[in-house]
């Protein structure tokens, strides 16, 4: 497993830009395979946020003075930064929220209020509760009706399922680009375009790709594509939605507020234009400030080099697991972005969670808030470990070691 | 790493391989389901409650180590007893697995109880030790739902 690492990224050097990879947890060197929970910050995006605050706090589209000229300005830039790491054609197409969670809430209230009995939403098993309940508390709100397209046993989409699912009545399909439980990278341009031939809106669940595939949002055919800053080495509480311009212009406002209108009389109120439309109160500036550093950051490295260093560890982390006596590992083994999801005979995944922390390493065990997919798969919950641009061969030699304890501790 | 001996010691490796009171119990007249939404672990508890006391209990459902070792624990400590004593024994127990007491003294009677007390030492899974506990003070209650959260 020796490999050297400047082949593809110079993975000391950019771990040595993330302060929190530098403790130890339990005396051992922090090995943080949870990256698809949450990612670390690079010191320049903690920077950039105190920046902010220690200079140009100010609330964005008022004041006429210095500091809200500048906060609305690097408000501004992070939505074109934004627009760009997504391939928009324009800034405006670029709603900021708290996150993916928010960004389908908003289109489950908004594009979900014109759905009516019968109506149908296609989702897939593979779908994160995010991209579930929503969609559930719209068919309660209108009549309208989920259709799940099944998954082969590898953990790959049924694709023929899916086109047999679509039909004059298929109004929205909303499909995870990347899945967090198994990794699977579903092949959205050729979803879209199925769905477009039945007129349906295709909306897409970023949360899981934006940090590890260069993402085109015209070339993926996605009408709309959600995701969350803090999987992309940003802060927390910031998102984004894209939509195509037009769409949005024709979605209805979701919260009400300042911001979002351009008149108010109390006969009646005109909204603005998107974005603003969608961002009713006073937005979380610092969190946009460090979401755009944390953009060019990744940009600067490259998604597409991002991409293939976690595809070298997780091939990596494919053989070494291979070897351990029990270990099934979930969902394809080609064709997947980061993430290894396994079981082990015997062992539950919250006791190797917590035998695996008492040696550094992180992982999450649980349901990955996929519990239809995990009843799919047979399982009540799976072990997974999840790569970010800076793990290192070492921690997933780390990650082995920490199972064959396991496997000593619990007597298997 | 002797956390981790405590915690995964003998008596709870040999309930989790070997649960005792395990399945369904036909004449049960109290049950209760345990959930812990934070891992997706779930319980299903049976109870046969006559005059006051605890005549038969079974269990059944899929944790981890620790919830399933506790949950056969518990059937072998509360069998026969009342259920005002059962629960003396929960508020003890609580108490012992996060730390507030040491709890020696208690559970003389009941060796395999303080195989636990290693859970005090991972807050995150004292969840997984009471899950049991929570799901049987729900079924004396009236049955349903219990949850951890």
């Amino acid at each position: 497993m020796m490999v050297d690492s400047e082949v593809v990224l110079d993975v000391e050097a950019l771990r040595a830009e993330f302060p929190a990879l530098q403790q130890q947890v339990r005396g051992f060197p922090l090995a943080y395979l949870d990256n698809a929970a949450t990612t670390q910050k690079p010191r320049r995006v903690i920077e950039a946020v105190a920046r902010y605050y220690e200079r140009d706090n100010a609330n964005v589209h008022r004041g006429v003075h210095a500091l809200s000229v500048r906060a609305t300005k690097l408000f501004d830039e992070a939505r074109a930064t934004v627009a760009s790491f997504l391939g928009a054609a324009r800034p405006e197409e670029i709603v900021f929220l708290r996150g993916c969670t928010e960004a389908i809430n908003l289109l489950a209230h908004t594009l979900g209020s014109r759905l009516r009995p019968g109506d149908e939403i296609v989702l897939s098993q593979l779908e994160h509760h995010s991209n579930i309940v929503p969609w559930q508390m719209a068919c309660e709100r209108t009549g309208a009706k989920i259709r799940v397209v099944p998954i082969h046993d590898d953990g790959t989409l049924d694709l023929e399922a899916y086109r047999d699912l679509l039909g004059e009545r298929t109004r929205i399909v909303s499909i995870l680009h990347v899945s967090n439980a198994l990794g699977t990278i579903n092949p959205i341009r050729e979803i879209a375009e199925a769905a477009h031939a039945v007129g349906a809106t295709v909306i897409v669940d970023g949360a899981q790709s934006a940090p590890h595939l260069p993402i085109d949002v015209r070339a993926l055919g996605a009408d709309f594509y959600a995701f969350s800053g803090h999987k992309v080495y940003g802060p927390t509480g910031i998102g984004a939605l894209y939509g195509r311009y037009e769409l949005l212009e024709d979605l209805p406002p979701f919260q009400g507020g300042g911001d979002m209108i351009a008149r108010v009389a109390f006969d009646g109120t005109t909204y603005a234009k998107p974005p603003a439309r969608f961002e009713a109160g006073t937005p979380n500036i610092s969190g946009a400030v460090g979401l755009a550093e944390a953009i060019r950051f990744v940009q600067e490295i490259g998604l597409e080099r991002i991409g293939r260093w976690e595809e070298t560890l997780t091939r990596m982390a494919h053989e070494a697991l291979g070897e351990i006596p029990g270990l099934t590992i979930h969902g394809p083994r080609e064709g997947k972005a980061g993430v290894v999801s396994f079981s082990l005979r015997g062992a539950h995944p919250h006791d190797i969670g917590t035998i695996l922390d008492t040696q550094g390493v992180a992982i999450r065990a649980g349901h990955h808030c996929a519990q239809p997919l995990m009843a799919r798969l047979g399982v009540p919950a799976t072990a997974r470990a999840s790569f970010g641009l800076y793990n290192t061969p070492s921690e997933v030699q780390a990650l082995a070691r920490g199972l064959e304890e396991v496997r000593r501790v619990l007597g298997l | 790493m002797s956390d981790l001996r405590e915690l995964y010691q003998e008596v709870i490796l040999d309930h989790n391989h070997r649960p005792r009171n395990q399945g369904e119990l036909p004449d049960a007249n109290a049950v209760a389901e345990g959930h812990n939404p934070l891992c997706g672990d779930q319980l299903t508890l049976y109870l046969k409650v006559e005059d006051g006391k605890i005549a038969d209990i079974r269990f059944q459902g899929c944790g981890c180590a620790i919830s399933t070792a506790s949950a056969s624990i518990m059937t072998e400590a509360v069998k026969g007893k009342s259920v005002e004593e059962v629960r003396e024994i929960f508020q003890r127990f609580h108490a012992l697995v996060t730390g507030e007491a040491e709890g020696q003294e208690f559970f003389d009677e009941f060796d395999s109880l303080m195989a636990l007390a290693g859970v005090k030492e991972f807050p995150v899974r004292v969840k997984c030790a009471t899950l049991a506990w929570h799901t049987l003070q729900q079924a004396l209650e009236g049955g349903g739902v219990a949850s951890t959260e």
